[in-house]
């Protein structure tokens, strides 16, 4: 899978493939999260692979947030994010999650 | 142990969102061409993990450019750029000038 953006950073390699399903780890580490409380623990399929990225997590505390994390776009379904939702069975929801935050559903 | 943090609030009953549109206030533009001029001194994701840190009532509080003055002080004070000791005298001899 080519990524939308080209980076040039040293990086994490890329382990999952356009389409595949994946789970949202479900952990509560302290610093800055980018990975939305709401979608820990859900699955999503792979929509695309951004790029790779230093670690926000990283950087966040003052370190290079080197090797760069491969960045996906997720897809999950609103049904399956939210209990209770009123809208189309089609709906989606795309969320950039960093490789880190994924493993194989 | 901290569950979920309090700005990680997406998906909580919250009422419907009221748009509103203000011009920008002269020190709310200042702040803006700080951050942008201190530009890798201060990471947008320090900046963003200084303002997840403020306390409830301040993150709910605060408007936008409260927060990042708040939190681009406090990355200075992180990186050593400034201490607490220059930023306290700086903030009494400001306040003097009101007076």
């Amino acid at each position: 899978m080519n990524p939308q953006f080209v980076t040039d950073y040293p990086a994490v390699e890329a382990k999952f493939h356009l389409g595949e399903r994946v789970r949202v780890r479900q952990a509560a580490p302290l610093g800055h999260i980018r990975t939305p409380f709401y979608i820990r623990g859900h699955v999503g399929e792979i929509e695309r692979l951004c790029g790779s990225f230093p670690n926000p997590e990283e950087l966040a505390q003052m370190r290079d947030g080197l090797p760069a994390q491969p960045l996906y776009r997720v897809r999950f379904r609103q049904k399956d994010v939210w209990p209770d939702y009123r809208g189309s069975d089609k709906d989606v929801l795309e969320i950039e999650i960093f490789q880190h935050w994924l493993e194989r559903a | 142990m901290i569950e979920r943090s309090h700005h990680d609030m997406g998906g909580r009953p919250a009422g419907k969102v009221k748009p509103t549109e203000h011009d920008y206030a002269e020190w709310e533009r200042r702040v803006d061409a700080m951050a942008v001029l201190l530009g890798k001194r201060a990471t947008v994701d320090e900046r963003r993990k200084n303002i997840e840190a403020l306390p409830p009532d301040a993150y709910d509080r605060m408007a936008y450019y409260e927060k990042w003055i708040i939190s681009l002080t406090q990355t200075l004070i992180q990186r050593g750029v400034i201490t607490t000791e220059e930023l306290g005298r700086k903030m009494e001899e400001v306040k003097a000038r009101k007076r």
